[in-house]
C-alpha cells in the first residue's frame, strides 16, 4: 500500500516568513487518514499559518508536500475542492440565514441538491427552526456548530479546523468533539488546533509547536514520555512561598500552581530531588511523585523553546 | 494633614483638567491612526490638488476650438475664404469636409463635429449678384453653453474677417446672411442637456460605489478567508459580484430617464432599447471600474476615498458641467479615457438626436475597452491566497 492511500497530509520542511520574521520554520508533518490530529502551541506559534498553507491560502517560501496526495504548491485548487477549512474568526455571512448560509456553500461547491443538502445540514446540526435565523445573531455555540457544519457540507476528506472551540461553553465543546469523532469515525481526517489541554487529550496524535518550530508530535503518551519529565505534585500549605523558593533552583524547570497543589518539574531528576530535599521534610506539606501531565510537558517545551528561539 | 490634601487637590486638578486630558489622549490616537493609513493621507492632499489643477487649467466655460466639418457643395474662393475666417476666430476648427447632406448630418448626430457650416451651390455667383445668398450653420445644442456662446459671435467675427476680402462698403454690409440653426433644442432647454448628463453622473457615482466596497467588506468581515479557501476563482467571484448591481443599475438609469421625459418632457428622439443596452454597458463599465478599485484599497474608506479621486474628474472632464471642446488638448485625452465622457455622447446623442448605432461605433468601442481593461485589471490584482 503506497503512502498516498493512508497519509493525508505529508509536508517537509515547511518555511513560512512575514516581513523578515519567520513564522513557520522547516516543518514536517504527516497525518493518518481518518486520524485526529491536535496541534498544539502558544499564541503566534506558527498554528494558524501552517494550516493556511496546507489548504493553499498561502505558498510556502520552502518546502513541499502533499495534501491528500495533491501537491500544496500546484494542486491547491483540487485541494480546496476536497478539504473544509473552518476559520479562527467566524467567517460566514452574518448577514445571511443559516439556511442561505448552508445553500451559498453547497452551490459553490457544485453540491447537485443545493437546498436538500442544506436541510439535511440544517437537522444534523440540530438547527431546525433557526433555518431563517441571520448567522449573526446565533451564539458563539451555535455559529461554531453552523461553521462546521458549512465546512462538512461538501463532503471533504480533510477538515482543519482553527481553534474551533475558542469562547465556546463546555458543553457546547463537548458536542463539538462527540461530532468530531463521529466525523473521524466515518473516515474524515481532522486536523485541529487547540489551546486545551483536554482537547489535546481527545486527539489520535498531537503535535506542539511554539515560534515556528515543531518540538513534539506523537500521541499523548508520546508526547508525555519524550519529556522525561520528573514531576512532584505538592499540596499544603504557603504553596506561593514554596513556589518562589523553588523556582531557579537547579534542576528545577517548572513550577507551576494548579488549584490548591503545585507541580514541580525537571528533566534532570538526580538535581531535582536534590533541590527539593530541603522541603521535602517541611511540615505542611506533602509531596507526590507523578506522571506529568500533558500541561506540564508543554509548559516547559514552551518555557524551553522561548530560551532558544527568542 | 497636609499629606492627606495634597493628594487630595492633585486629585481636583486633574478633575477639572479631565475634559482636556481625555481629549488630548483622543487627539494623539486619532493622529497616530490618520498618519498609518498612508492612502488616507495621500488622499487628504491629492483630492485638493487635483481639484484646483482641473479648475484651473482644465476648465474652461467659452469653448474655442470647436470641432466643426463643413458641406462643401461649391468650392469657390470665397468659400474658401470664408471657412479660413472662421477658422481664424478660434472658435471653430474643421475636422472634415464633406460634400453630401447625410455624411454632414451623420457627423453631427455622432458627435463628431459641434458645428456644421453648409456653403450652397452657387454661392459666390450670387454674393456677386447681390442677392444676399444664406450660409448655413448649424449647431449641436446639446450643450447649449457651448453652441450659444459660438452662435452669438458668429455674425460680428465673420464680418471683421472678411473686410478685406470681400466687398464690403461702408457703412457695412453683409453680401450674404448668416443662418444659424441650433440643432436638437432650438430652445436651448438646458434641462434638455443636463437630465441625460444627470442619467450618467448618478450612474457612475452609485455603481462606482456599490463595487467599490464589496472586496473590502469581505476582507474586513472575516468572510474573505473562508471564500478564499473554497473552490472558486477570481472571475467568478467577480461576475457574482458585477451583475447583480446590472441590474440595479438598470432601475436606476430608468427612474431617471423616466422623470426625465415624464416631468422635464426631455425627449427619447433615438431607440429605447439602444438606450438600454448601452446604458448597461456603461453600467457594468462602471461596475468593473469599482471593483477594480475594491482589489486595490486596503478598507472601505479608501475605497470611497478612490471611488471619489475618480468621479471627481469625471464631473469635470466628462462634458457634464462644463464644454468638454472648451478644453485643452491634454483635458480632453484624460476626458476620453472616462466612461462618463463616452456615455454622455451617447445618452445626448440617442435621446436628443435620435443617433443610431452606426453614430455611436467609437463611444461604444471606448466603453467596452475600458470595461475590459478594468476587468482585466481587477482579475490579475485579485489575490487567491492570503500572502
Amino acid at each position: 500500500m503506497s503512502s498516498g492511500n493512508d497519509i493525508a497530509i505529508d509536508v517537509k520542511g515547511l518555511t513560512k516568513s512575514f516581513g523578515g520574521r519567520e513564522v513557520v520554520h522547516d516543518l514536517s508533518m504527516q497525518v493518518k487518514r481518518g486520524s485526529i490530529y491536535g496541534f498544539l502551541g502558544p499564541n503566534g506559534s506558527g498554528k494558524t499559518t501552517t494550516i493556511r498553507i496546507l489548504c493553499g491560502l498561502l505558498t510556502p517560501d520552502s518546502g513541499e508536500g502533499t495534501c491528500l496526495g495533491y501537491d500544496i504548491r500546484r494542486d491547491a485548487e483540487k485541494i480546496k475542492r476536497r478539504v473544509g477549512y473552518m476559520t479562527q474568526r467566524f467567517s460566514l455571512y452574518q448577514d445571511l440565514s443559516v439556511r442561505e448560509n448552508l445553500e451559498f456553500v453547497a452551490r459553490l461547491y457544485g453540491v447537485t441538491d443545493a437546498r436538500g443538502a442544506a436541510r439535511d445540514m440544517i437537522k444534523r446540526l440540530g438547527l431546525t427552526g433557526r433555518e431563517e435565523q441571520l448567522a449573526g445573531e446565533l451564539s458563539g455555540g451555535w455559529k461554531q456548530r453552523l461553521a462546521l457544519g458549512a465546512c462538512t457540507l461538501p463532503n471533504p476528506q480533510l477538515l482543519l479546523l482553527d481553534e474551533p472551540t475558542a469562547g465556546v461553553d463546555p458543553k457546547a465543546r463537548r458536542d463539538f468533539w462527540n461530532e468530531i469523532h463521529a466525523l473521524a469515525a466515518e473516515g474524515l481526517t481532522v486536523l485541529v488546533s487547540t489551546h486545551y489541554m483536554d482537547e489535546a487529550e481527545r486527539c489520535h496524535e498531537i503535535a506542539y509547536i511554539a515560534y515556528g518550530y515543531l518540538l513534539a508530535h506523537g500521541t499523548v503518551e508520546e508526547v508525555i514520555a519524550q519529556s522525561a519529565l520528573a514531576t512532584y505534585t505538592v499540596t499544603g500549605e504557603a504553596l506561593n512561598e514554596l513556589a518562589a523558593a523553588l523556582t531557579g533552583k537547579p534542576g528545577i524547570d517548572m513550577v507551576a500552581p494548579f488549584g490548591t497543589s503545585l507541580h514541580v518539574s525537571g528533566r534532570d531528576i538526580a538535581a531535582l530531588e536534590d533541590s527539593i530535599a530541603p522541603w521535602r521534610e517541611r511540615g505542611g506539606l506533602r509531596w507526590q511523585k507523578s506522571q506529568p501531565s500533558l500541561e506540564d510537558v508543554f509548559i516547559e517545551l514552551m518555557g524551553r523553546s522561548k530560551d532558544n528561539f527568542q | 494633614m497636609s499629606g492627606v490634601d495634597a493628594p487630595a487637590s492633585a486629585r481636583a486638578m486633574r478633575e477639572r483638567f479631565g475634559f482636556l486630558r481625555r481629549s488630548y489622549a483622543m487627539l494623539v490616537k486619532e493622529f497616530i491612526q490618520l498618519k498609518r493609513d498612508r492612502v488616507s493621507f495621500a488622499m487628504i492632499v491629492m483630492l485638493p490638488v487635483m481639484q484646483l489643477m482641473l479648475f484651473g487649467y482644465a476648465i474652461n466655460t467659452t469653448p474655442r476650438n470647436l470641432p466643426s466639418a463643413v458641406l462643401l457643395q461649391e468650392d469657390s474662393d470665397l468659400a474658401r475664404s470664408i471657412l479660413k475666417a472662421l477658422e481664424n476666430t478660434a472658435y471653430f476648427r474643421f475636422l472634415y469636409e464633406v460634400h453630401h447632406v447625410d455624411d454632414f448630418d451623420n457627423l453631427l448626430k455622432s458627435g463628431k463635429v459641434l458645428f456644421g457650416v453648409e456653403i450652397p451651390r452657387g454661392f459666390e455667383r450670387a454674393v456677386r449678384r447681390g442677392d444676399k445668398p444664406a450660409l448655413l450653420v448649424a449647431a449641436d445644442a446639446t450643450d447649449p453653453v457651448a453652441a450659444s456662446a459660438a452662435i452669438g459671435s458668429l455674425g460680428m467675427v465673420v464680418q471683421t474677417a472678411l473686410k478685406h476680402d470681400l466687398y464690403i462698403g461702408d457703412p457695412p454690409e453683409m453680401p450674404f446672411e448668416i443662418r444659424a440653426h441650433a440643432r436638437y433644442n432650438p430652445a436651448a432647454a438646458s434641462s434638455l442637456n443636463i437630465v441625460p448628463g444627470l442619467v450618467g453622473t448618478i450612474l457612475t457615482m452609485t455603481m462606482l460605489i456599490f463595487t467599490a466596497l464589496s472586496v473590502t467588506r469581505e476582507v474586513e468581515r472575516g468572510t474573505m478567508e473562508s471564500l478564499l479557501a473554497m473552490p472558486i476563482k477570481p472571475v467568478e467571484v467577480m461576475f457574482g459580484k458585477i451583475v447583480p448591481y446590472v441590474l440595479v443599475g438598470f432601475l436606476q438609469a430608468f427612474l431617471i430617464i423616466g422623470i426625465g421625459v415624464g416631468l422635464f418632457g426631455v425627449p427619447v428622439l433615438g431607440s429605447l432599447f439602444l438606450l438600454a443596452l448601452l446604458s448597461t454597458l456603461f453600467i457594468t463599465t462602471n461596475l468593473s471600474i469599482g471593483y477594480t478599485i475594491s482589489t486595490v484599497v486596503q478598507n472601505q474608506l479608501q475605497a470611497m476615498q478612490m471611488s471619489m479621486m475618480f468621479f471627481l474628474p469625471s464631473i469635470l472632464l466628462s462634458g457634464f458641467m462644463f464644454p468638454f471642446a472648451g478644453m485643452p488638448a491634454w483635458a480632453q485625452y484624460l476626458g476620453e479615457c472616462l466612461p462618463l465622457t463616452h456615455y454622455l455622447r451617447i445618452v445626448r446623442a440617442i435621446m436628443l438626436k435620435g443617433a443610431s448605432m452606426e453614430n455611436l461605433r467609437f463611444d461604444t468601442l471606448a466603453l467596452a475597452a475600458l470595461m475590459l481593461l478594468a476587468m482585466t485589471i481587477a482579475v490579475t490584482r485579485f489575490r487567491r491566497t492570503l500572502d
